[in-house]
């Protein structure tokens, strides 16, 4: 099957989806952006790796914090970046997003970084320019609807990779809202790829896609408690209401009740184990303020560590 | 050709070097084989100030066409690079580009009193203005530019010259 995702020669061309991407490519990126977790450190933090480069965040649905460390990546890389607030631009006016595209391209762009509520808008973008001979241009995909947001995941395995060291010795939750969540569908894929042995799936009936199943090895768990037990990594999703339209669940405060994160849960896990959210948190919903602030949360480092992955991904597609 | 012996030209380098450390002098080598060279110089000059090493893959001028082929290694300074003497180690010293860019690398750490360059062997073809101050030997013919000359060490630590072909 053509990946759109590779060239000729198997390296990267655009990130899409960590779906179908191999091993070595995944790790290839995690390794890439340790050296550049340093550059922070340093009096400037530039590298000068994509020097006189164009990136268009291509932001068609709101993130400020996605949008931002997407941006200070760039930055660290001399790239130049411009903003693009689509939502109140051009496609309020009816330009359709090919034409944006097209628009930004004849404005020398080297590189998108596209955000949309639609799955598959990134795809779309990929195949026009491949169907234009524009092989030179790179896409970004930073969140496509219920699809895929692949930095996140990979940002997400670096820090498993930074505190757990190996993949295949671990037993790795996932917790809560995964029906609407791209982020969790990365997370299965690379967590997958890397080896993971124990992968478990915890949620409410209604928020948990039927397709899981097909996940060889995964294992759901419709009771919090049950799913958490001896695992190393939870992984904490954020409860979706903007996304949510009929009756899925009850009340925040329902849903906190049976799968919220507290400290008495967390007790269940392995004594060493780290709790991750991808943000923005919903305190009290999803997770406890206890354990959000709590010693065995990471989250913070997944913000900073965003950044070295996001920069790794941008070098690798420049290179 | 005849390659010289890399441990002889260790040595020499030795002893142009130590007359000119100071209590501020640090080493700073370039992965990879400068910095194996760099590790071996202080430890017999004994100098101090913690050892940096440098890769230059992210400065280099032709990072669109060479890419990440190999694994990029960290870049450590672990002292105070303001107004420090850092003597730059590399292997070879060829076009002078990843001196360059090993330059524009230590620059973002801060601003060095001063900056020298060793190198065990000067095989010319230099692309730019640079020189090494510390020089173990400089070829009388210059090799073809499909010819690589590099440092290789064995699992005592023990350093050799060798030429691959492209």
């Amino acid at each position: 099957m053509h990946n759109p995702q590779l060239d000729s020669n198997g390296g990267l061309r655009h990130l899409l989806t960590l779906d179908g991407l191999p091993r070595e490519i995944l790790t290839e990126i995690l390794d890439i952006a340790t050296p550049f977790t340093e550059v922070a450190e340093r009096d400037v933090k530039k590298l000068p790796v994509l020097r006189g480069k164009s990136i268009f965040n291509l932001f068609f649905e709101n993130s400020t914090r996605t949008r931002t460390t997407f941006e200070i990546a760039a930055k660290r890389l001399s790239a130049d970046v411009v903003n693009l607030n689509v939502s109140t631009s051009s496609a309020s006016k009816g330009e359709s997003l090919l034409d944006t595209v097209d628009n930004l391209c004849a404005m020398q762009a080297d590189m998108f970084v596209v955000r949309h509520a639609a799955s598959g808008a990134p795809f779309l973008i990929a195949q026009h320019l491949f169907a234009h001979g524009r092989k030179d241009i790179h896409v970004i995909n930073a969140g496509d609807g219920r699809h895929a947001h692949p930095t996140q995941g990979l940002l997400d395995m670096y820090t498993i990779r930074h505190f757990k060291g190996d993949f295949t010795n671990l037993s790795v939750a996932i917790v809560g809202d995964v029906l609407h969540s791209r982020v969790a569908r990365s997370q299965i894929a690379a967590l997958k790829t890397l080896g993971v042995p124990d992968l478990r799936v915890i949620g409410p009936k209604t928020l948990l896609p039927a397709t899981l199943e097909q996940y060889a090895g995964l294992r759901v768990f419709h009771n919090m408690d049950e799913g958490l037990r001896g695992v190393d990594v939870v992984m904490m999703l954020r409860l979706q209401n903007e996304r949510m339209n009929g009756a899925l669940l009850p009340t925040p405060q329902e849903f906190y009740k049976s799968w919220g994160l507290t400290s008495e849960r967390l007790a269940l896990a392995n004594s060493d184990a780290i709790v991750m959210h991808p943000g923005p948190m919903n305190r009290g919903v999803e997770i406890d303020s206890a354990v959000a602030d709590g010693s065995q949360a990471v989250i913070l480092n997944q913000v900073t560590f965003g950044i070295a992955v996001r920069m790794a991904v941008m070098a690798m597609l420049a290179a | 050709m005849q390659l010289p012996d890399a441990e002889e030209l260790v040595q020499r380098l030795i002893e142009q070097i130590r007359p000119q450390i100071t209590p501020h002098t640090a080493l700073v080598g370039i992965h990879t084989g400068g910095a194996w060279l760099a590790e071996r110089l202080q430890h017999a000059l004994g100098i101090e100030t913690p050892l940096g090493t440098i890769d230059v893959s992210f400065h280099r001028d032709d990072f669109g066409e060479r890419g990440l082929s190999s694994r990029p290694k960290r870049t450590q300074i672990p002292f105070e690079a303001e107004d420090s003497h850092i003597i730059l180690v590399d292997d070879v010293l060829y076009t002078g580009r990843t001196v360059r860019a090993a330059l524009n690398e230590l620059f973002d750490y801060g601003r060095p009193a001063r900056v020298e360059l060793a190198v065990l062997v000067d095989r010319g073809g230099r692309e730019l203005p640079i020189a090494a101050r510390y020089c173990g030997h400089t070829l009388e013919v210059e090799p073809p530019a499909s010819e690589t000359l590099e440092l290789g060490r064995d699992e005592t630590g023990v350093l050799s010259l060798k030429i691959t072909h492209a």
